[in-house]
Parts: structure tokens; sequence; C-alpha cells
């Protein structure tokens, strides 16, 4: 890795990273039906932050960022940068938001070139063949994250870590303010799951993204996110830096888990012990 | 675009296994088949039970097209024959060009927006729904007309607009704009229009031969007027889904990312089944049910093309297009001067080609 910062950065056509966005969650309500799956929720990521979104399993994570994104119903309001997002025009939105969920529909037969310029959707007008510009971002993209050997690959031939760049290089393309990500590690093995999580770190503090991302490996949670809020059954539980929420009694009490918290320069570790 | 990167780290190069054609190849075999088109069109007004020969074909053709300027072209057709070629040969082969060509992109634009690749321009009851109305028409209310066009015609194709409406709204009714609520709104739909039909074929068993002449698809007598009823629509209907060409490649990666990405699914599903249906219906009106085209062209095209729909759904316009005035050719010149029912001829010839395909495709990988 580290040919990122070899990217072309100098030229203007390639706009310039707009930098992260303040993202308000106020009293946010969503269910399936009649069965309410988040009631309550509020957080705030300052722009620039990661926030981490842990809890344990069915405990709202995926439907909390499908609500953020607009994708599910929901009451309650999300600002960005003090907008809210309700109401906003479908493409306005996409401007700010970009979405990686964490199982991506990969289409048949299309290029990672051309998968990752669907991200250029919501900047691009909607019948025309794609721009200059358009193709300068996703090339800029791309080598930002060592893509360009794949660019006529077939995306779904990718190995899963690539098939993850990929994604993210789609998200990315739409130069969004805010990346919200569903579980990004989740079908990747350890090593893959830290050169992408990495990346995303490297790619954030570079552009000043603010990152959203549901996390349900606890440790690399409390290694990369600087603050992590934890749902429990719709609610939040538990908010704060990795040091504050990860501890022993909170994952008892939340995971029903029996865990040791080893400290760390860059946050706490989550290990796992066997009861008595 | 990306040439060398800074790391080679990659040892896949762009030929590599999973390699994705390229515009450059794509550009290539979408001018291939423009003339493979325009040589299926000129074989299919050069051969029939009156031979005419190519070079006074080309002559009259010539001929017709400067004739406003006050110019002659030697060597053109007289009498009978240049009847033959231009109120006969003609309009069918222009007829078959607009019926395949409208087909194709259809079964293009349905297989896109519900990823599925079984999808043809028949699965939402346009089929079913024109077969009703043609066999409800030949049944009770034969050999009337509206104006230069039979009724029969006009039957099939408010049928097919008909039953696609059904199912359009039962879809919305179950689930909204969801593609799968949509799919089998579709298949009831189509089954029980084909369950009418197949009542009010049993109940007049004397029309049973008209019919299935009909349902099996044929361009037999073929007129301008034919063209002129069908041309409006395809035109409005395939204009529509070129222009979608695009946003449709968005659907493919599911809803809510398209959704993410600013498109409205729901939204650009419903114009392009509406436009796909109107072009499938006018096709169906002026040629019965033929089969396999709709279904199987697009999936030859991806497979040269790649999947992008830009160029798909031209490139499926024209290999349609092609494809049928091939078929219709060796349905009139197999059994001459019996004609085979070109629906079959279609099936017969193309599930041959399409599997011979396939094969050499799993070969090749």
């Amino acid at each position: 890795m580290g040919g990122g910062t070899a990217a072309v950065s100098g030229r203007e056509t390639t706009a310039e990273p707009r930098g992260g966005a303040r993202v308000e969650v106020v009293g946010l309500d969503a269910g399936y039906g009649r069965r309410p799956v988040l009631s309550a929720v509020r957080f705030t990521v300052e722009p620039g932050g990661w926030l981490g979104v842990i809890g344990p399993n069915g405990s709202g994570k995926s439907t909390l960022l499908r609500s953020v994104l607009g994708l599910h119903p929901h009451t309650g309001q999300v600002r960005i940068d003090g907008r809210p997002l309700a109401g906003m025009p479908r493409r306005d939105r996409a401007r700010l938001l970009a979405y990686a969920p964490q199982l991506p529909v990969l289409p048949e037969g299309v290029s990672t070139r051309d998968y990752v310029l669907l991200g250029r959707t919501p900047h691009r007008p909607l019948l025309a063949a794609p721009r200059r510009v358009d193709r300068e971002v996703v090339a800029d993209v791309m080598g930002r994250l060592e893509l360009d050997g794949l660019a006529d690959r077939a995306v779904v031939t990718l190995s899963g870590g690539e098939q993850q760049r990929a994604v993210l290089a789609r998200a990315l393309a739409q130069q969004p303010r805010v990346l919200l990500l569903d579980e990004p590690t989740a079908a990747l093995d350890l090593g893959h799951a830290q050169q992408v999580l990495d990346l995303l770190d490297r790619l954030r503090r570079q552009d000043g993204l603010t990152v959203l991302s549901t996390l349900h490996d606890l440790t690399l949670a409390g290694q990369y996110a600087d603050h992590l809020t934890l749902l429990a059954e719709g609610r939040v539980v538990a908010e704060g830096s990795p040091e504050q929420v990860l501890t022993a009694g909170v994952l008892s009490e939340h995971y029903g888990a029996r865990a040791r918290i080893v400290p760390g320069p860059h946050g706490p570790a989550v290990l796992p012990v066997r009861g008595a | 675009m990306s040439t060398a990167a800074p790391g080679t780290r990659s040892v896949r190069t762009t030929a590599g296994p999973g390699a994705v054609r390229s515009r450059r190849s794509a550009f290539l075999t979408g001018t291939g088949t423009a003339v493979v088109l325009v040589a299926a069109v000129l074989a299919g007004v050069w051969v029939g039970a009156v031979p005419l020969p190519p070079g006074a074909v080309v002559a009259t053709l010539l001929d017709r097209a400067v004739a406003p300027l006050g110019l002659d072209v030697p060597g053109a057709l007289e009498g009978t024959r240049a009847a033959v070629l231009v109120e006969l040969r003609l309009p069918r082969v222009v007829l078959a060009v607009l019926v395949g060509a409208g087909l194709a992109v259809s079964g293009a634009a349905y297989q896109g927006v519900f990823r599925n690749p079984l999808a043809d321009p028949y699965l939402l009851g346009a089929a079913a729904g024109a077969g009703l109305g043609a066999t409800l028409v030949i049944a009770y209310a034969p050999g009337q007309q509206v104006g230069p066009v039979g009724v029969v015609p006009l039957a099939a194709f408010v049928g097919a607009l008909v039953g696609v409406g059904c199912a359009l709204a039962l879809g919305h009714v179950a689930g909204g704009s969801q593609s799968a609520s949509l799919l089998l709104a579709g298949i009831a739909v189509a089954a029980f229009l084909a369950a009418a039909q197949t009542l009010v074929q049993q109940q007049n068993t004397d029309d049973l031969r008209e019919i299935y002449g009909w349902l099996l698809g044929h361009l037999g007598g073929a007129q301008w007027s034919d063209v002129g009823l069908v041309l409006p629509y395809l035109g409005v209907a395939v204009g529509t889904l070129l222009l979608c060409a695009r946003p449709m490649d968005v659907l493919a990666v599911g809803d809510d990312e398209a959704r993410s990405l600013g498109v409205q699914p729901g939204r650009l599903r419903l114009l392009v089944v509406v436009a796909a249906s109107l072009a499938t219906a006018s096709a169906v009106a002026v040629s019965g049910l033929i089969g396999f085209v709709g279904l199987v062209v697009p999936h030859i095209v991806r497979r040269l093309v790649g999947a992008a729909n830009a160029r798909v759904l031209p490139v499926s316009l024209l290999a349609g297009g092609a494809f049928l005035v091939l078929a219709d050719l060796l349905a009139r010149t197999v059994l001459s001067p019996a004609e085979l029912p070109l629906g079959v001829v279609t099936a017969f010839v193309g599930a041959p080609f399409f599997a011979g395909l396939l094969w050499a495709g799993a070969r090749r990988r």
C-alpha cells in the first residue's frame, strides 16, 4: 500500500475533497410493520469523525444506517451540517452520502471501471454518456485504491478483498461528504479487514470525510473508530470514546459476553475469555 | 484511461480471465450487426417466389428514393415485378425489421430492469392479453375493419396493453415498485388471460386454424398500412428505452444502492416497463406471438458487447431486426409456396444456435 498519497491531486477536474459534514440524528424511530426496531436514537458525528455503531445481532445497526440514508421509513430528524435530509431531492442527498451495504449487489458482466463509474450517477446528467471529469474522478479513485490493474476485469470475478475495495471506490467516486458503511469487513479475513480499515482511515484523514459504520468486530471498532455508539434492542445504551464504551461491564450486560479489555495505543482490544 | 499503475502489483492484464469487452470492440460489433441487418434486408427483398435480380432491386430502391428530385435511375424494375417489390416484399421486410427490433429491445429492457435473465417481452401478460384479444375478435367479429386497419391487430394491441396494465396494477397493490411482486403479478395475470383465451378458443373450434395461425406468428400479407400502424408507437417506445439505457445500468446494483446513488428505481422501472410493453404490444399486433427473439437476442448481444445497456439496447435493436428478417426469409422459402409459422421458425433456428453459443462459451471458460 502507500500508493494512495501518489494520487494526482493537482488537477482541477478531480474535484477537491469538500471535507466531511456533521451528521446529527435526533429522536429517530423506525420499525418493520408494527414491530419497532429503533427508538429515540440520537447521536452526532463531528465533521471528519468516525463513529462506529456496535451492538449485538438484531440490535438495529443496519436499519439505523438505512434510515439515515432515507432507505428505510422512519420518524425523527437526520441533519447533515444542519440541513434536514427529509424532503431533500434524492440526487442532492446522493452527493452528500455514499453507502456501501453489507452485501453489495455486484452486477454481472460489468467491468470494475464501469462499476466504479456508477458512483458518478448523482453528479452527471442521467441520460448522457459519462463526461471527461467523471472518467477522471474514477481513474483517480481507482488509482488511490490500487484498482487500476483490475479496471477491465468483471467486478464479479474479483476476490472478496478486491470487491470490497471496488465498492469503496464506487462510494468515493460519489465524492460524498459522509461515508456510510455497513460492516465493511464482514466478508474479509483479518488481514484484508485491517487493510480495508487502514485504507478507510487514510482516505478519511486525507479528505476529511465523515465515516459512519457498523462494525461487529469490537476490537476493530475500538482500534479504528474515534467514537462508538452501542445499540441494544434499538436504543443507544452507551456512547463515547472506545475506552468509555468498551468495558467488561458493558459487554457482559449487553452482549452477555465475558471479555477482558486490553488497552492499547490506538484504542482498546477486546479479548473474549472462557468462563469458569 | 488508467494506464500504467504506480505499483504493477497486478499480474492480470486486460485480456485475462473475466475481462470485459472494451468499448472499441463493442463499437465494432455494433457496426458489424448493422452491416448484417442491411445484408439481411437486401436478401429479404431479393429472395422469393418471384426472383428479383439484386441489381434491379437496388436500382428500383434508388429510383424511388430520388424520384422526388426528378432524377431517373436506369435499370429499375417495371410493372408486376416492381409491384412485387414495393407492395409485397418491401413492407414485409420492413415490418420484420420493426417487429424483431421492437421485441429484442423490449426483451433487453425487461431483463435489465428485472435483473432477471429469464425475462422476456411477454412476461407481464402482453402475450396472453394480445392472444385473448385476437382470439375474441377472430371468433366473434371476424373480418371487421377500422379504417384501413383490420380489427384483429387493434384487439391484439389493446389486449396486450390491458394485460400489462392489470399486471402493473396488481403488482402495485401487492408490493409497490418491487420487481418480485411485479413479476408474480404478471404471472398471475398471464395465467388468467391464457385460460380465458383457451376457453374462447375451445368454444369456437371452427376458427381454430385461424386462431393458431395468428398465435404462432406471421408476417404474410404485410402491408404498408401495418408499418404505419406500428411505427409511431414503436418509435416512441424504442426511443424512450434507448434514452433510459444508462439509468438502467444503475438498477443493476439493486434498489437500495440505486436509491443511494440518487435514482428512483420504482419510477424508472415503471417507465421502462410501460415503454417496453408499448413496443411489444405494437409488434404483437401486426405479427402475432413470435417467441424467442425477445428472450435470446439480448443474451447473444450481451455476450458480444458486455452488460452495459447503452450498448446492449442499440445492438439488440439491430440484431433483432436482422434475425427476424432472416427467420421470415426461411419461413416463406423452405416449404414454398407454403409458409411456415414464423414463431416456429424463430425457435427452430434460434434455439440450436443459442445452445451452440452456450456450449462454445462454456468451452472457452
